[in-house]
């Protein structure tokens, strides 16, 4: 019963057949089975990559949300051992009432442990505990030449960091190991600061970055001249004590795909010019739930569809730190003057702790993403400038937002490729992996 | 603490339940085939909350084996018992073979019988319990398009009316279970309606609430109570004339 999958951004707009894999011991099968009739084919867990990372050259791809099953826990050691298909939420709800947390969390909690490390995705603490991937103890791949294999950075040192962050191309990652972090409270001591342009960003970055595990800033895309950058820094550390709960709020589900995009030049400049007004110009303290801190989007389910049937794209790059100040701005600028965003437009700044991945994403630096509807203007008109922002600065883009990068600037941006490529399951190919190496 | 068994516990329904229960620190008695599966079920089970969990492989239509199974999980008295085992049968390969229409018979009727006729007796003497079993929309009709598995589950549908008053003396429930169109790896490759079809999860949550308040019949989602309410009100006249 399904329809053709997408990506997130439901642009390329290229219909995946699913081949469903219920149960670990049908996996060699089925990979056997879909990628012989078809050449190819890629895993696909929940769809929450935005462009043509997910979505396989072949068309047809493994589903492997049935994979969800908790396979062992150590619960005075925060280990924990799932398939790859159990998502972060359903694994928050099993750790957090024996005092454990995600180590790492990107902004949605409705992605696969799988898509995770094959994405090596980052959150709010980069600077203090780097990617997803530095947690992962050890990973099952079953590869379509070797069979069942178990990687870690001891026992298959190549093939554990290429698989990090490798974009699920060196086999189907079945299971994983990761090192939970403990907390004693669920909830977050948080404080949330308005800036009024981007020296001020830095310069509150410089001061509260090292005080917080946790930190983000909203950008105003719209706002220009002197107000370029202007935002809120939201930063948060666990309560020492309070509240240990799983929640579990009230969710909206987006419900229907309207046939534009709802998100446009004027709508764009209320919302932000409101929000930034409604932040408070000082700081402001408050004890929160992790839910609302960590996985605002998570409350309205599908949002995706306020784009449209034409689908959107996501932006994001990270300048390296020397650079990071002009690079921002410039971007930032000719955002603004395009008169075109999202009402989501984050800017984070990363540590220098390094990723584990051949193929990882963030670095020490600033990373700036933010959605754009999609139009047949928007990559020559607007992308292109911003690529040559990006590239100017020795910057990169995140392969798992993308879905216009040119081959030349990925394989300059992540000079490692080769690798992955000598590393693939020849089984596996994603639309995004034949795109770049041409 | 509830104490549950479980037979036919990998199938995607069973399995949903048993997470929600598990949640809830339940201790567990799970049975399948499928030892691998199964081992699977039971440590997922443990991680999310179960306070213990017992597996014991076991086909269904070896009757002979449900004996030794039952004398395993009765150690302790149990509070809830789920039967939701079963195959969806090949219509059109069963009209061709009469064996084949008999195992399906057996699978999805005569084994849950035996088991039922059991496991009534263990907890009439508990004088407490709920038991529960999936059977199916499809039993309240038969409909040319699968009246093999349709008259199963209406066998089993009419077992448990009977055996339901006869338990009720003793404070045993017995909660006669219909699903509708659900999305599970038994009723992949059917073309169903993508309106009416729910997930294992939604129609988990319907099961749970519905076995543990002593429902007698569950329709889920509740939406299939109405829907087969008119058909089995549709005349015999009209109702032979349609191709469902």
């Amino acid at each position: 019963m399904s329809e053709g999958l997408l990506s997130w951004g439901a642009y390329p707009r290229l219909p995946q057949r699913a081949h469903d894999v219920d149960w670990r011991d049908e996996l060699p099968d089925v990979l056997v089975s879909a990628a012989k009739a078809r050449g190819t084919t890629l895993a696909y867990g929940e769809g929450r990559s935005y462009g043509d990372s997910c979505l396989a050259d072949s068309g047809h791809v493994l589903t492997l949300r049935a994979l969800d099953h908790f396979l062992f826990a150590d619960w005075s050691n925060g280990i924990l051992r799932a398939e790859a298909g159990v998502t972060l939420e359903s694994i928050l709800a099993a750790v957090i009432p024996h005092g454990w947390f995600l180590p790492v969390t990107p902004g949605t909690k409705y992605v696969s442990l799988g898509g995770a490390i094959a994405n090596d995705v980052h959150g709010k603490n980069h600077h203090r505990r780097g990617t997803f991937g530095r947690h992962v103890r050890r990973l099952g791949l079953l590869r379509s030449d070797r069979g069942r294999v178990v990687a870690s950075p001891e026992t298959e040192p190549e093939l554990f960091a290429a698989t990090v962050g490798g974009l699920g191309l060196t086999g189907i990652i079945e299971w994983a190991e990761i090192q939970l972090s403990p907390i004693r409270s669920s909830q977050i001591d948080g404080i949330s600061v308005r800036f009024g342009d981007l020296d001020e960003f830095f310069a509150l970055s410089e001061e509260l970055d090292a005080q917080h595990e946790f930190c983000v800033s909203w950008v105003d895309c719209v706002a220009r001249g002197k107000k370029t950058g202007r935002g809120v820094y939201m930063a948060g550390n666990f309560a020492a004590d309070g509240r240990r709960a799983v929640e579990n709020r009230r969710r909206l589900t987006f419900p229907f795909t309207p046939p534009v995009s709802l998100v446009n030049a004027c709508s764009l400049r209320a919302f932000n010019t409101l929000y930034w007004r409604k932040a408070s110009s000082g700081r402001r303290r408050a004890r929160m739930a992790y839910e609302p801190f960590f996985y605002p989007l998570d409350t309205l389910l599908k949002w995706n569809r306020i784009y449209g049937t034409g689908g959107f794209q996501q932006y994001q790059a990270l300048i390296p730190e020397s650079e990071a100040r002009a690079g921002i701005h410039a971007l930032l600028a000719a955002i603004a003057q395009s008169g075109v965003g999202s009402f989501l437009a984050v800017l984070k700044r990363c540590g220098d702790i390094a990723s584990p991945g051949l193929l990882s994403f963030p670095r020490a630096g600033v990373t700036l993403a933010l959605d754009f509807p999609q139009t047949r203007h928007l990559e020559p008109r607007l992308f292109s400038r911003l690529d040559a922002i990006v590239r100017a600065a020795g910057g990169r883009l995140y392969p798992a937002k993308d879905a216009h990068m040119r081959g030349e600037d990925f394989r300059r941006a992540y000079p490692l490729w080769e690798k992955i490529e000598a590393l693939r399951d020849p089984l596996l190919l994603s639309r995004f992996w034949r795109r770049v190496n041409r | 603490m509830k104490r549950i068994l479980i037979i036919g516990a990998t199938s995607a329904i069973a399995a949903a339940c048993a997470r929600l229960w598990a949640g809830e620190g339940a201790s567990f008695f799970l049975v399948a085939r499928h030892a691998e599966k199964l081992a699977s079920l039971a440590s997922d089970l443990d991680v999310r909350g179960a306070s213990a969990v017992a597996t014991f492989i076991m086909d269904a239509n070896d009757t002979a084996s449900h004996d030794a199974m039952l004398e395993q999980a009765f150690a302790r008295e149990l509070d809830i018992a789920l039967i939701a085992h079963g195959t969806l049968s090949d219509q059109a390969a069963c009209e061709q073979d009469a064996a084949l229409t008999l195992r399906e018979f057996t699978t999805n009727a005569l084994s849950v019988i035996a088991l039922l006729t059991e496991l009534a007796s263990r907890f009439e003497r508990q004088r407490a319990g709920a038991l529960a079993v999936i059977t199916s929309v499809a039993g309240d009709r038969g409909r040319p398009g699968n009246y093999v598995y349709g008259a199963a589950k209406a066998a089993v549908s009419t077992f448990c009316e009977g055996l339901r008053a006869r338990l009720f003396r003793s404070g045993v429930s017995l909660t006669d279970i219909r699903p509708g169109f659900v999305d599970t790896p038994m009723t992949r490759g059917l073309a169903l309606p993508r309106l009416l079809t729910s997930a294992p999860e939604t129609v988990a949550r319907r099961i749970k609430s519905g076995v543990e308040r002593k429902a007698d019949v569950l329709y889920v989602p509740f939406f299939w109570f109405p829907i087969m309410a008119l058909i089995r009100h549709l005349p015999r006249a009209i109702f032979k004339r349609m191709r469902l």
